[in-house]
Order: structure tokens, then C-alpha cells, then sequence
């Protein structure tokens, strides 16, 4: 469904991708996880077509259900953007326009992304995502503004806007990792519901390699800019070959393990 | 941490509450009774809002209880003026979650670590580059550092010499606020290392502050939960989430992912998001979000009942144990 082959790409002349691969199945989740600064993001904006500044993908294919992405124009970009692949980011309220109000904003996306959607089918449209999000009392999170809400609020509406058009791909930008650990179980399982109700598929970015060896079918380790090891779940934990694998995985504090005072 | 366990700091029936206007006020904690023994680290968790960060700001000087007391040493520390209280400031230093908003970033590595003892006169200008590279190397890393800039590190080294800086002035107590947070698992593990190695050193205490319960069950002899503004939970490192545990305390390391977990078990939270500290509710604190809610938890609040030696645990499940 995802194929990217043999990708790479610069800022300017600094290479910070180099000769990426990765394949995704339908409903499949992929996890990129990695150190900051080993290029986990740059590749989910290359998907998206949303590389910063001079930032631009030099060789290789981004082929989304037959077509490159990477040749598309942004006229053709823009169809696909936010209705068959969209985004979550790290944290959704930097997303929402601090000044106006939830309500407006879900049904202005609604709208753009769906012409035919009347005013009223939008709203009812956003609360029933809400209400599926597990957000209560939907009419009052219509009517307030970004930071009358919890961040675990802002994360479950920016999921709600993600999946509102049943994306056949996700991409979720280190999407918990600005959370508690009670609201990130929360939202993972959520991520989980929507990805089995709309059979969509995930790429997930995170630093958190417990959060993606609960969700992913296959994970990739990444530093400076290439892949080190990839593979299915069990084969990156149970049997790491690369010795940086290993070391990642050695580094994490596990409940049960040794106490060193 | 020696046997013998001498009370550095002792918290009697802190709160702290802040005052919103139109007669609203924010009780950020409430009567936290606690002792922090010398050489020993102790950690504190808790969701965002629950304040940590209050308690550790009281401890600091850099805020005052609204009732209560803190001692250092049997001393109100609050009670001092002027120069005394800027000489008690010594004894308690701190270390920040982001290095790079607590520098200068005008200043050279040299100057922002010796800036306290210039400040104190506890060397002239002419030790500084001596005391810098003493202080580098304590920290691990290379002397020629003392002339650059910090922009010029990685958020790992800048962290080192965040704690090179509150280390200058040999401070007895050292408080850390989510100091490794913001960097990578493998960078995280090699700060743990290098604060338990000085501790052992220099037997200061550590207070660390963290949300990562894990991480925080590694490195520290007493834990204590927080919810709310509320200690629940006050238990020795090895005990935690052991046969006896706040039903709080227990939700937190349900929610941890790890990588030995059964995954295709359902992962298990409690629902619902943490109350704002405007509405506490009445009773215990977290009976709203608990699963094993009985009838006096809306009524009472809790009293403290110690299940084992060192560890108190405020519910009224354990009231009979």
C-alpha cells in the first residue's frame, strides 16, 4: 500500500536521509523509533509532502497506492492531505488556532476537505467523532477554545480530525509522548480502536520503544539518518543483531528491574 | 545511605495554596508530612498538575508554605532575611528539565559553572579556569570545554553541566526537576550513572523529580506518589507495586508499556482524565478515578496507614492492615 524505495533526502546539501526503505500493508502498523536527530520525522513529513524549508526528497520513490508521491504537485497533494493520509502531531494544540474556537475549526476541515458537507452535517459530523474519541460533553468542547482544554483533550481531537474521513494512512508524530502515562495508555488504545474500526495503516514515530512494541506489527530502528535494523516486533526485541538495537533496548528502566542504590 | 539516618529535611503539614482572585483558590498541597534523610535519593511522581513542582519551589525558598514549615537542619529556613537567608541558598541547589533556558547563552561554560562561587567569594576570578576543569572533569567531561558556548553542546552534555553548575558550591541537598525528560533512553541512563556515582561521593541527597515511575524505581531508596497536591503513597523503592500499593500508584504502573508485557493483553488504565486542582473532590482525592471506590472515600479523606516498615499508604483499603 506504502512502498518507499531507496529514498533520500537533503537540506540543502546536507544529507539527512539516506537510501531509506520501507514497506506498509494495509492496516499494518510500522514504528520508526530512534534517537533525536536520526531523522524519524523528516521521513513522515517526506510522505506527507511537508519537508520544511529547503528541505526536498533528492532520489528515490514515495509510491502511494500506485502513484509517487514524490512527483505529485501540491494541487494533487492537497487532495490526498487530510482526507486518505493525515497526520497527528506530538502536540495537537500548537495545530489548533488558539483563537477560535473547537467547533469552527473542526467544521472549517470538514468542509474543505468534504464541499458537498452542509454547516449542520459538519457539526454533527465532529461530535460524533468526539463522542467516538470517548471526549463527553462534546457540545461544550464545540464552544471552547485550545487551552480551556487538558493536553489529552487536544490529542483526542486532533485524532478525531485525523480519522474524521477514514484515512487509508496515518502518520502520528510522536503522539504521546507530551502525555501522562495514564492519558498515554488512553490514547494508544484509542489509536488502536480507530486504526481496527477504519482498518487504516499507522507509521508511528516514537521515542518510546514500549509504547511501539505495543502497537507495532513491524519496527524500525533508526540513527543518523538511516536504518539500522528493521523487522517484525519480535525480531527487533527478542533477537536484536545490531548492537545499537541492543543498546537502546538495554537502556530503558524496566518496572522489575535492578535498583542501583 | 548510611544506617544511621539523620533528617535533613523535614516537611510539617506544608500547604501550599494560591490565590486565583474573586475569592478562588488553587490548593496546589496539602499537608505533606514528610522527613528527606541525608544520602538518601528520593523520588517523587505524579501526573502533571499534582504538585511536584510546588513542593520542590517550597523546598527551593523560592516559595513560601501557606501553612506548615520546612526545616533544613531543624531550621525554618523562611524565618532568615537578608544575608543569612542568600548564605542558605547554598545548601539546597537545583537542576533544571531544559539546560538551555537556565544558561546564559552569552555566557562561556567557565563562567556559567563558577558563577555561584564568584558569587559567594568562595574563589577570585584568577581560579576560575582551574575550578572549571576540576568541575568538568567531575562530570565527565573534557577540560577544554570551559571556553565554549553552551549552544555549542548536546542536550546530554549541556545537562552535565547543568549538574557541574549546582554541584560547584557543594550543596548538601540537590534537587532535580525532570532533569533527564528531554533526552534520549541511552543519554538518560549515562546522567542516572553519573549522579549516583557523586552521590555515592559526595553522600549528598537527591531529590528527583520525574513522571517516569520506572526510572524512578532505579535509581531512589523512597518514592513518594503524588496526586493532586496529596502524598498517597510513601514507599522504599523495593516495595513498590509489591503486595501492598495505592490503588493510584498501581493504575501508574499498569500504564507503563515495557517490553516484556504480554501484548496482546488489553493494556490497563483507568479511564478518565486527572480532576483540575480547582475541584478537588471531597473525600479522597482520587475516588472519582478509582475502581475499588467504596462509601467512606466520598465521605472521609484518608489517614496515612503504614503497611510496612517505611511504607504509608493513605487509603482506607488498608485501614484494617
Amino acid at each position: 500500500m506504502l512502498d518507499i524505495n531507496d529514498m533520500t533526502i537533503s537540506y540543502g546539501d546536507n544529507r539527512v536521509i539516506e537510501h531509506f526503505n520501507l514497506s506498509v500493508k494495509p492496516g499494518e502498523i510500522v514504528s520508526l523509533v530512534g534517537e533525536s536527530g536520526s531523522g524519524k520525522t523528516t521521513v513522515v513529513r517526506a510522505i506527507m509532502g511537508l519537508l520544511p524549508g529547503n528541505g526536498k526528497i533528492e532520489s528515490g520513490a514515495v509510491i502511494y497506492d500506485g502513484r509517487d508521491l514524490s512527483k505529485l504537485s501540491d494541487k494533487e497533494m492537497k487532495t490526498l492531505r487530510g482526507s486518505e493520509i493525515s497526520m497527528i502531531f506530538q502536540d495537537c494544540g500548537a495545530m489548533l488556532n488558539p483563537i477560535r474556537r473547537i467547533g469552527s475549526q473542526f467544521q472549517e476541515y470538514l468542509r474543505i476537505h468534504d464541499k458537498k458537507l452542509s454547516k449542520d452535517e459538519a457539526r454533527k459530523k465532529a461530535e460524533s467523532m468526539f463522542t467516538l474519541m470517548s471526549l463527553p460533553d462534546s457540545s461544550r468542547i464545540m464552544r471552547s477554545y485550545p487551552f480551556q482544554l487538558s493536553g489529552g483533550q487536544r490529542q483526542r481531537i486532533g485524532i478525531a480530525m485525523a480519522m474524521s474521513f477514514a484515512p487509508k494512512l496515518l502518520l502520528a508524530d510522536e503522539p504521546t509522548s507530551a502525555l501522562d502515562v495514564t492519558i498515554q495508555a488512553q490514547i494508544v488504545r484509542q489509536i488502536l480502536m480507530m486504526r481496527d474500526m477504519y482498518h487504516s495503516s499507522v507509521i508511528m514515530v516514537t521515542h518510546n520503544l514500549g509504547v511501539a512494541a505495543y502497537v507495532s506489527d513491524k519496527i524500525l530502528v533508526m540513527k543518523n539518518g538511516s536504518v539500522v535494523e528493521s523487522g517484525t516486533r519480535d525480531e527487533i526485541l527478542k533477537h536484536p543483531k545490531m548492537d545499537y538495537t541492543k543498546k537502546l533496548i538495554e537502556a530503558i528502566p524496566v518496572m522489575d528491574g535492578e535498583i542501583y542504590v | 545511605m548510611s544506617d544511621n539516618k539523620e533528617v535533613i529535611i523535614k516537611a510539617v503539614n506544608v500547604s501550599k495554596s494560591f490565590d486565583l482572585g474573586k475569592g478562588i483558590k488553587l490548593k496546589a498541597n496539602n499537608s505533606i508530612n514528610l522527613d528527606i534523610y541525608k544520602g538518601e535519593t528520593l523520588g517523587i511522581v505524579g501526573e502533571s498538575g499534582c504538585g511536584k513542582s510546588t513542593f520542590i519551589r517550597m523546598i527551593l525558598q523560592m516559595e513560601s508554605p501557606t501553612e506548615g514549615r520546612i526545616l533544613f537542619k531543624g531550621k525554618d529556613l523562611s524565618e532568615l532575611k537578608g544575608e543569612k537567608k542568600r548564605q542558605s541558598r547554598k545548601h539546597i541547589q537545583m537542576v533544571f528539565q531544559d539546560p538551555d533556558g537556565s544558561f546564559n547563552p552569552k555566557m562561556t561554560i567557565k563562567k556559567i559553572i563558577c558563577e555561584s562561587l564568584l558569587n559567594y567569594g568562595e574563589i577570585n576570578s584568577s581560579q576560575v579556569d582551574e575550578k572549571a576543569e576540576e568541575l568538568l572533569k567531575m562530570v565527565e567531561l573534557p577540560a577544554e570545554f570551559k571556553d565554549r558556548y553552551p549552544f555549542q553542546f548536546s542536550g546530554g552534555q549541556r545537562q552535565r553541566v547543568g549538574i557541574a553548575r549546582s554541584l560547584a558550591i557543594d550543596p548538601e541537598v540537590l534537587v532535580l526537576d525532570e532533569a533527564t525528560s528531554a533526552l534520549d533512553v541511552s543519554v538518560q541512563k549515562s546522567i542516572v550513572d553519573l549522579l549516583l556515582r557523586l552521590q555515592k561521593e559526595k553522600n549528598i541527597t537527591i531529590i528527583f523529580v520525574c513522571h517516569d515511575i520506572a526510572l524512578i524505581r532505579s535509581m531512589s531508596h523512597r518514592i513518594i506518589i503524588m496526586y493532586l497536591g496529596n502524598v498517597v503513597e510513601i514507599v522504599p523503592s523495593c516495595r513498590l507495586g509489591q503486595e501492598f500499593a495505592h490503588p493510584y500508584t498501581r493504575a501508574l504502573i499498569d500504564s507503563i508499556f515495557s517490553l516484556d508485557m504480554d501484548f496482546s493483553k488489553k493494556i490497563e488504565s483507568i479511564e478518565s482524565e486527572i480532576p483540575s486542582p480547582l475541584h478537588v473532590p471531597s473525600g479522597c482525592p482520587f475516588r472519582n478515578r478509582c475502581d475499588q471506590c467504596m462509601r467512606i472515600c466520598e465521605e472521609e479523606k484518608p489517614d496515612y496507614y503504614e503497611v510496612e516498615e517505611g511504607h504509608m499508604i493513605a487509603c482506607h483499603k488498608f485501614k484494617n492492615k
